[in-house]
C-alpha cells in the first residue's frame, strides 16, 4: 500500500520552496523504489514551519518542517514515511499546540484536504450547508445567517444577514452576488488561504447566498496578486459545474447559480465595495456616493450582495451546524470566529482561527513566541494599512469590534503586524500618508490633495526632528488629519489618520517631540 | 520595413480577436486589457483605438481605465517587485528595495502586499514569489536572472 504524503500547493508555501521539496520527495521515493501518494494540500497556516511536509500514519498525520530540499535525503534515512524521528519532526500535526488550541470552523478543511477533490470536500462535511439551504425558504436562510450574528469580515463588520435581507426584499428579477476577494490589506491572507486551500467552501457559500436572495449570477473579484488562487478557483468552478453544484439545475432543485472569476488590476481602493462594482463594470475604480446602497442598486444597478471571502465562507457551517452553534463563539456583539493573521516581525507567524476576545498579548507571545528578531515589540498594527498602531504596553486589548472602534482602531480583516523596537514610527506614519496618496481614487479633495500635503509635512517633520520638531508643523498635520476624517467619502481618506495619529500619540519621540507637546 | 508592418498587422489582429472574444461579457474592458497585457507584456498604444471601437467606448474611456489601474501600462512592466506592505517593512523590505534598485534600476517597483505576510519579507522576480528573503537571497536571485538573460 502506498504512503500518503502531503506537501502544500498554497502560494505562501510555494514562495518558501514547497515545489522544489515536493520534487525532491518524489525523486527520492522513486530512486528508493517506494510508492508514495503525494497530495498537494492547502496550508495548515503554520507558516513558520512551511514548507510543512506531512505523512499519514496509523496514529494520524505526522508533520515535518520547515523542510528544505537538502533535508529530504535525511528525512528518508530517518524513515519519515513511517513517522520516524528527525530534528524537523513536529509530532502529530493535530497536536501542535498552535493548531490544537484553535477553533477552526471556517478553516476546518484548509490544509487537511486536497483542495480540488470534491470527494474530499464532501467527506469532510462539505456541501451539507447547501443541502440544508435547498430545503429552506430564502427568508429562513437569511434568518439563520442573521441569528448567527455573523458580521462582515472584510472590514466594516456590517451584519451579513441584514445585508442579505435588504437584497432579498429588493424588487426585480436580476440580482448579483459579488465576492470581494481583493484582500488588499497588508498583513492579511486568510481569503487567499481559503481560495487556494478550500475553494468549494467559497463556492458553496456564494451558492447559498444566491439561493437566499434570489440571485443567479455571482462574481469573484480577485486581486491580480493571487494567480494561484485564480487557477484553483477556475478549476474548482469547472468541477463544481460538472457535478451539478453550479449551473442551471443545482442538485436537481431547478435553481440556477453561475459563477465567474474576474481579475482586479492592482488598485487598493477597488476593495471598497462601490469602487469594486465600478471596476467589475469595466470602469475606473472610483468610489460611488452612498446611498444608494449596493444592496439596492449595485452591480449594473441591480440589487447586489457584496461580501468578503471569509464572510461567505462562514455561511456553510452556519447552515450545517445551526446559527446557535456559530453564535456561541465570540464575545459581546462580535459573534463567531475570526481567522486572525499573525504577521510581520514574529517568530511563529500564521493563521489562527479563534472566537473573538483573545488579547493581542496572548496572540503575540503565546502563539507567536514574540518577535522574529528577538528584540522587544515596539508597536502592533491591527486591521490593515488603515489600522491604528498600538504600543507594546497596550496589548491587553481583546480582539473585538467594539473595543477597537472605541480605541479609534479597527479589527478590519483580522491582520496583525508586529514591529520591533528598531521601527521608526514617523517613517511608518509617512508610509501611511504616501500609501493614501498613491491609492487615492481622486474623488475627494482632502484625500487626493491632502494626502500629498501630509507626506510633505511628515517629510519636513522628519528632516527637522534631530533639532526638535516645530510644534506648528505637527499642529498642521493634526488639522490635515481632521480634514481627512471629516471630508472623505470612503475609509481610505477617512482612516489614514488612524495610523498617522496613533504613531504620533504613542511615539512622539520618533517625531522629534517631547511627550507633552504631542498631547497638547 | 515589411517584416515590421507584418508584425503590426498580426498585433492588430490579435487585439481584434481578444476584443471580439470578450465583447459580449458585461464589463468586458478589464478582461480585455488583462488578456492584451498578458500577450504583449504591456498595452500597445495603438490598441486603445481598436479596443474602444470593438467595445463601443470612447478612446478617452479606455485610456482613463488604463491609467487608473496600477497593473495596466503602456510600456513593459518591472522585472522585480519588492513588497513594501507593513509586514514586509517590519522585516526590512525597505533595504531590499534599495538593494534591488541598485542592481536593476528602473526594473524594480514596490508592491503593497502579495499575501504572504507571515513569511516576510517577500519579493517577486519574473512573476515568481519568494518569501523570507534575506539580502543574500535577493542578490542570488537577481544575479541568477542576470546570468540567464
Ligand atoms: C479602501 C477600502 C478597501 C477595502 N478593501 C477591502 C478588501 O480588500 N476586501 C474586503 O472584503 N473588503 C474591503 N473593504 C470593505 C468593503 O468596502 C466592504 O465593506 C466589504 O466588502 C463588505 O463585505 P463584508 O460585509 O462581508 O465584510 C475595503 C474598504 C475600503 C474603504
Ligand atoms: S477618500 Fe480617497 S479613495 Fe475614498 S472616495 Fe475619497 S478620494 Fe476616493
Ligand atoms: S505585507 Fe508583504 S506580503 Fe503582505
Amino acid at each position: 500500500m502506498s504512503i500518503t504524503v502531503y506537501i502544500p500547493r498554497d502560494s505562501g508555501a510555494l514562495a518558501v520552496g514547497a515545489e522544489a521539496v515536493a520534487d525532491a520527495v518524489l525523486a527520492q521515493a522513486h530512486s528508493r523504489g517506494i510508492e508514495i501518494d503525494l497530495v498537494r494540500n492547502g496550508s495548515r497556516g503554520l507558516y513558520w514551519l512551511e514548507p510543512l511536509v506531512e505523512v499519514e500514519t496509523p496514529q494520524g498525520r505526522v508533520a515535518y518542517g520547515p523542510v528544505a530540499i537538502d533535508d529530504v535525503p535525511a528525512l528518508f534515512e530517518a524513515d519519515f514515511l513511517h513517522g520516524g524521528d528527525h530534528a524537523l519532526c513536529q509530532g502529530l500535526t493535530e497536536a501542535i499546540p498552535y493548531l490544537r488550541a484553535q477553533q477552526r470552523l471556517t478553516f476546518q478543511r484548509v490544509g487537511v484536504t486536497d483542495p480540488l477533490s470534491l470527494d474530499d470536500y464532501r467527506d469532510h462535511d462539505g456541501y451539507r450547508g447547501l443541502a440544508r439551504a435547498l430545503e429552506m425558504s430564502p427568508a429562513d436562510i437569511v434568518e439563520a445567517v442573521t441569528d448567527s450574528g455573523l458580521r462582515g469580515r472584510g472590514g466594516a463588520a456590517f451584519p451579513t444577514g441584514i445585508k442579505w435581507k435588504t437584497v432579498l426584499d429588493a424588487a426585480g428579477p436580476t440580482k448579483y452576488i459579488v465576492c470581494n476577494a481583493d484582500e488588499g490589506d497588508s498583513g492579511t491572507f486568510s481569503d487567499r488561504m481559503v481560495m487556494e486551500g478550500d475553494p468549494y467552501l467559497l463556492i458553496e457559500g456564494m451558492t447559498i447566498a444566491g439561493l437566499a436572495v434570489g440571485a443567479e449570477q455571482g462574481y469573484i473579484y480577485l486581486r491580480s496578486e493571487y494567480p494561484h488562487a485564480e487557477r484553483t478557483l477556475e478549476e474548482a468552478i469547472i468541477r463544481a459545474e460538472a457535478a451539478g453544484y453550479l449551473g442551471d439545475d443545482i442538485q436537481g432543485s431547478g435553481k440556477r447559480f453561475h459563477l465567474e472569476v474576474r481579475r482586479a488590476a492592482g488598485a487598493y481602493v477597488c476593495g471598497e465595495e462601490t469602487a469594486l462594482l465600478e471596476s467589475l463594470e469595466g470602469k475606473r475604480g472610483q468610489v460611488r456616493a452612498k446611498p444608494p446602497l449596493p444592496a439596492i442598486q449595485g452591480l449594473f444597478n441591480k440589487p447586489t450582495v457584496v461580501n468578503n471571502v471569509i464572510s461567505l465562507a462562514s455561511v456553510p457551517a452556519i447552515l450545517d451546524k445551526g446559527a446557535a452553534f456559530y453564535r456561541d463563539y465570540g464575545m459581546g456583539r462580535s459573534r463567531g470566529t475570526l481567522p486572525i493573521q499573525l504577521t510581520g516581525n514574529i517568530r511563529r507567524g500564521g493563521l489562527i482561527e479563534l472566537g473573538f476576545g483573545i488579547t493581542l498579548k496572548e496572540l503575540i507571545y503565546d502563539y507567536g513566541g514574540g518577535t522574529a528578531s528577538g528584540r522587544p515589540v515596539k508597536a502592533v498594527q491591527v486591521g490593515g494599512p488603515l489600522g491604528a498602531y498600538i504600543p507594546a504596553d497596550q496589548l491587553d486589548t481583546p480582539l473585538d469590534y467594539e473595543t477597537f472602534i472605541a480605541a479609534q482602531g479597527t479589527v478590519g480583516h483580522g491582520g496583525i503586524v508586529v514591529f520591533d523596537e528598531t521601527t521608526d514610527m514617523a517613517h511608518m506614519a509617512h508610509h501611511a500618508m504616501a500609501f493614501c496618496a498613491f491609492e487615492s481614487c481622486g474623488k475627494c479633495t482632502p484625500c487626493r490633495i491632502g494626502s500629498t500635503r501630509g507626506v510633505e509635512l511628515l517629510e519636513r517633520i522628519m528632516a527637522e526632528r534631530g533639532q526638535g520638531s516645530d510644534p506648528a508643523q505637527v499642529e498642521l498635520l493634526r488639522e490635515l488629519c481632521d480634514t481627512l476624517v471629516n471630508g472623505s467619502l470612503c475609509a481610505l481618506g477617512g482612516m489614514t489618520p488612524f495610523p498617522v495619529l496613533s504613531a504620533l500619540e504613542h511615539f512622539p519621540a520618533d517625531f522629534g517631540l517631547v511627550a507633552e507637546t504631542a498631547h497638547a | 520595413m515589411p517584416s515590421n508592418s507584418n508584425a503590426l498587422e498580426s498585433d492588430s489582429s490579435l487585439i481584434k480577436t481578444i476584443t471580439e472574444k470578450h465583447r459580449h461579457q458585461p464589463g468586458a474592458l478589464l478582461p480585455v486589457l488583462h488578456e492584451i497585457q498578458a500577450s504583449f507584456g504591456f498595452i500597445p498604444k495603438d490598441a486603445v483605438k481598436q479596443i474602444a471601437e470593438g467595445l463601443n467606448l470612447s478612446r478617452a474611456e479606455v485610456h482613463g481605465v488604463i491609467s487608473f489601474y496600477h497593473d495596466f501600462r503602456y510600456t513593459a512592466g518591472p522585472q522585480a517587485r519588492v513588497c513594501m506592505g507593513e509586514a514586509c517593512q517590519s522585516m526590512g523590505s525597505a533595504a531590499l528595495l534599495d538593494r534591488a534598485k541598485a542592481l536593476l534600476g528602473d526594473g524594480v517597483e514596490p508592491v503593497y502586499c502579495i499575501g504572504n505576510c507571515a513569511c516576510a519579507p517577500n519579493i517577486e522576480v519574473d512573476h515568481v514569489y519568494h518569501g523570507r528573503v534575506s539580502p543574500e537571497v535577493l542578490d542570488a536571485l537577481l544575479k541568477k536572472r542576470e546570468a540567464a538573460a
